[in-house]
C-alpha cells in the first residue's frame, strides 16, 4: 500500500444524523443492513453460494441464519447462471430477493439476467413488472489471484438504463445504502470490496436510518483540485489529498457512492469552485467512469475548466499476477498527486 | 341433465370441449389475424405464431386454477388469449400502439400480465426458465399453494440455464411444471440435429424430475397430463416436466424460408393431426351441434376483427413514453 492510507476509513455518518453510532467494521454494516431490512421486510431473503452455513465466504452473512432460519437464508448451488434468473423471477413475484455473488468476477455468468431480465422488464412491460432485487459481492481488485478473480465492474453495470449501481466506501454509507437498496423497488447493483470489509467506522444503529441512492458526498474540502473516487480508491484520493497539501495544493475529495444515477450536481458544483477534475478508478479506462466524467465536465462545466480532465485508472491490461506487474496495474496515491499537480500546472 | 361425454372424449364433457374448441380456434383466428397484418406492415420485427400448438396452452390452462402463473418465451400469443388477456392489448402491443399490453414497449415477444399472472414473454431462448423457477419460489415461499407453468422449446432444453434451474427446482421442491413445446425445431434445426438424446422429457432424470411424454396435438390428452404434472407439484413433490410433442405449421418467425422441412411433412400434419379439426370431430356428430360450432367461428371472427381494429386505430406511444418505465416513478 502506498504511503499516507488511513488505516480506517473515518466516520462518514451523513451530518445530519443525530442519533446514535457504534463502530463496526464495513462487513458488519453490510450485515447489520440486511438483518434490520429482514426484521422489517418478510419478503427479503438471501440466496447465495455459501451465506447460510458457511456464513458467507467473506463472512458478510455472519449469524443471519441463525436469526432468520433456512428459508431466508439460502445456500444454493454453484450455478450463478440459473440463481440470478431465479431470483429475478422471484422478484418479479413480488419477493425481495439479495443475491450474493461470490465476487463480481462469476456474476457475468448471470449477467443476461441482470441486464436482460431484471434491468429492462419494467420498460418492455409498460411500467407492470418490477425487479426489486439487490445483486452485491464483492468487486474489484483483490490480491494476487490474476486476471480472472481480480476486476472492477462498476462501469459494466452503469452503462444500463433500468439498473442502479451503488459503491459505497465507509461503513455507514455501506449500511446506509445497502438499507436504501434492498428498500429500492428497481434492480441494485450494491458493489462491495473484500480489502474494504475489515476496515472499520461509526454506523448509526437507529435500523429507520437509510443513505439515498444518488448522492455523492463531498469529504474533504478544497479549492485548488477536484479529486472523484468510489470505494476502495477513496483511501487512494484521500492519501494523495494529504500529499497534495503538502505540496500546498488544496484538493477537494468527493466519494461517488453511486456509479449510477451518477450525481453530476455535485461533482459540477465542485469543478465551479475548483475548476480542475481529476478522477480516480480502479477499473479500465476505456469506456470507464472516468471516461463519462470527461463527458460530464465538457458538457456541464465546459467554461469552468482551466485544465483537461485527468484520469487515473487500472491498466488496460487483464490483472497479472506477479506482484510488481498487479502493482502497477492499480492506481496509487502517488499517481493521483502526479495527475493533480499536472491539472493544476504544478510542475 | 344427460350426460353427454362421448365415449372417446374420456372425462371431458361437451362444455369443456366447446370451450377448448373456441379457446384454440381464438388463437388460430388470433395468429392469422397477425400474420395478414404483418403481411400490411402494420407488425414489425419478430412475430412468431403458435399456429398448429393450440391445443399444448389450452390443455395446460385447464390444468391450472386462478392464483397459479405462467411463463414463456416469444412465441407467446396463445399463451396470453388462454390466461385470459384481452385480445385488443394484444393485438396492439403487436402493432406497437399505446393500447397494448406494454403501451407498445414491448412488442410481440414482451408481454405481461400481473392481472392474470403472466409473467412474459421473454426474448432470450431459455431465459424464462430460470425465472420461471424464481416465481415457483415465491409461491413456495409465500405459501399461497400456486404453481408455476414454465414452458419452453425443443432448443432451449440445450441451454445451461435449464438444468441448473432443474437442480435448483428439485433440490428445493419447487412447484413449477416445466413444459416442453417440442415442435420438432428450433428455427431451422430439427431436435435430431440439435440434441444429443431425443427423449426430451427424460432431460430431467439426472435430478430426479419426473417426465412424460404427452400428444401435444390432443387437449384432452394434454389436460390429463397437466392434471397429473400440477397436483405432483402443488402438493410439495417438487417440479415434473411435460415434453408435449407438438408441430409449427407456420415457419419459425415471419421471415422463414422453410428450406429445412418439406410441404408434405407440413401438410400431413395439417390433415391429420391438426388439434382443433380432431376436437371438432369429437363434437359435431349433429347437425344441431354444427350451427353451435359455426356460431363460435363467426364470434371468434368478430373478435380478431375487433381486435385487428383496435390494433390499427390506437395511437402510437407519446414521444414522452421514450423516458417512461425506465425506472419505479
Ligand atoms: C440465447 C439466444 N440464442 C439465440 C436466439 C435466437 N433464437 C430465437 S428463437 C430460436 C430457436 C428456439 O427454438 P425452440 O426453443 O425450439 O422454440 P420455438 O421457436 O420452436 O418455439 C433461436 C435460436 C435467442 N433468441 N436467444
Ligand atoms: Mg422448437
Amino acid at each position: 500500500m502506498p504511503a499516507g492510507l488511513p488505516a480506517s476509513v473515518p466516520d462518514n455518518a451523513e451530518t445530519e444524523y443525530a442519533g446514535e453510532t457504534t463502530e463496526v467494521t464495513v462487513r458488519e454494516a453490510l450485515r447489520d443492513a440486511m438483518a434490520e431490512e429482514m426484521r422489517r421486510d418478510a419478503r427479503v431473503f438471501l440466496m447465495g453460494e455459501e451465506v447460510a452455513e458457511y456464513q458467507g465466504a467473506y463472512k458478510v452473512s455472519q449469524g443471519l441464519l441463525d436469526e432468520f432460519g433456512a428459508k431466508r437464508v439460502i445456500d444454493t448451488p454453484i450455478t450463478e447462471h440459473g440463481f440470478t434468473g431465479l431470483g429475478t423471477g422471484a422478484a418479479f413475484a413480488g419477493l425481495r430477493p439479495i443475491v450474493e455473488f461470490m465476487t463480481f468476477n462469476f456474476a457475468m455468468q448471470g449477467i443476461d439476467h441482470i441486464i436482460n431480465s431484471a434491468a429492462k422488464t419494467r420498460y418492455m412491460s409498460g411500467g407492470q413488472v418490477s425487479a426489486p432485487i439487490v445483486f452485491r459481492g464483492p468487486n474489484g481488485a483483490a490480491a494476487r489471484v490474476a486476471a480472472q478473480h481480480s476486476q472492477e465492474y462498476s462501469s459494466w453495470y452503469a452503462h444500463c438504463p433500468g439498473l442502479k449501481v451503488v459503491a459505497p466506501w465507509s461503513a455507514a454509507d455501506a449500511k446506509g445504502l445497502l438499507k436504501a437498496a434492498i428498500r429500492d423497488d428497481d434492480p441494485v447493483i450494491f458493489l462491495e470490496n473484500e480489502i474494504l470489509y475489515g476496515r472499520t467506522g461509526e454506523a448509526p444503529t437507529d435500523p429507520d436510518r437509510i443513505v439515498p441512492i444518488g448522492k455523492a458526498k463531498v469529504v474533504r474540502d478544497g479549492t485548488d483540485v477536484t479529486i472523484t473516487g468510489f470505494s476502495l480508491m477513496m483511501e487512494t484520493a484521500l492519501a494523495a489529498a494529504e500529499m497534495l497539501e503538502q505540496d500546498g495544493i488544496a484538493a477537494e475529495v468527493i466519494d461517488l457512492r453511486t456509479i449510477r444515477p451518477l450525481d453530476t450536481a455535485t461533482v459540477v458544483a465542485s469543478l465551479k469552485k475548483t475548476n480542475r477534475l481529476v478522477s480516480v478508478e480502479e477499473g479500465w479506462p476505456f469506456a470507464g467512469i472516468g471516461a463519462e466524467l470527461c463527458a460530464v465536465a465538457m458538457e456541464q462545466a465546459f467554461d469552468d475548466l482551466d485544465a483537461p480532465v485527468a484520469r487515473v485508472c487500472g491498466a488496460d491490461v487483464p490483472m497479472p499476477y506477479a506482484a510488481n506487474l498487479e502493482k502497477l496495474a492499480l492506481p496509487d496515491a502517488e499517481r493521483v498527486v502526479q495527475a493533480a499537480r499536472a491539472v493544476c500546472y504544478a510542475g | 341433465m344427460p350426460s353427454d361425454a362421448a365415449a372417446d372424449t374420456g372425462s371431458a364433457t361437451r362444455e369443456s370441449l366447446i370451450s377448448y374448441y373456441r379457446d384454440m380456434l381464438l388463437i388460430r383466428r388470433f395468429e392469422e389475424k397477425a400474420g395478414q397484418l404483418y403481411g400490411m406492415g402494420l407488425i414489425g420485427g419478430f412475430c412468431h405464431l403458435y399456429i398448429g400448438q393450440e391445443a399444448v396452452v389450452t390443455g395446460m390452462q385447464a390444468a391450472i386454477r386462478e392464483g397459479d402463473s405462467v411463463i414463456t418465451a416469444y412465441r407467446d400469443h396463445g399463451h396470453m388469449l388462454t390466461c385470459g388477456m384481452d385480445p385488443k392489448g394484444v393485438m396492439a402491443e403487436l402493432t406497437g400502439r399505446i393500447g397494448g399490453y406494454s403501451k407498445g414497449k414491448g412488442g410481440s415477444m414482451h408481454m405481461f400480465s400481473l392481472e392474470e399472472r403472466f409473467y412474459g414473454g421473454h426474448g432470450i431462448v431459455g431465459a424464462q426458465v430460470p425465472l420461471g423457477t424464481g416465481i415457483a419460489f415465491a409461491h413456495k415461499y409465500s405459501g399461497d399453494s400456486g404453481v408455476c407453468l414454465t414452458y419452453f422449446g425443443d432448443g432451449a432444453t440445450n441451454q445451461g440455464q435449464v438444468y441448473e434451474s432443474f437442480n435448483m427446482a428439485e433440490l428445493w421442491d419447487l412447484p413449477v411444471i416445466y413444459v416442453i413445446e417440442n415442435n420438432k425445431y428450433g428455427m431451422g434445426t430439427s431436435v435430431e440435429r440439435a440434441s444429443s438424446t431425443i427423449d426430451l422429457h427424460q432431460r430431467g432424470a439426472a435430478h430426479g424430475i419426473p417426465g412424460e411424454a404427452v400428444d401435444g396435438m390432443d387437449v384432452l390428452a394434454v389436460r390429463a397430463a397437466g392434471e397429473k404434472a400440477v397436483a405432483h407439484a402443488r402438493k410439495g413433490d417438487g417440479p415434473f416436466i411435460l415434453e408435449m410433442v407438438t408441430y409449427r405449421y407456420r415457419g419459425h418467425s415471419m421471415s422463414d424460408p422453410a428450406k429445412y422441412r418439406s410441404r408434405d411433412e407440413v401438410q400431413k400434419m395439417r390433415e391429420e393431426r391438426d388439434p382443433i379439426e380432431r376436437v371438432k370431430a369429437l363434437l359435431a356428430s349433429d347437425g344441431a351441434e354444427g350451427d353451435a360450432l359455426k356460431e363460435i367461428d363467426r364470434e371468434i371472427r368478430g373478435i380478431v376483427n375487433q381486435a385487428a381494429e383496435f390494433a390499427q386505430n390506437s395511437p402510437e406511444p407519446d414521444p414522452a413514453e421514450l423516458y417512461t418505465d425506465v425506472l419505479a416513478a
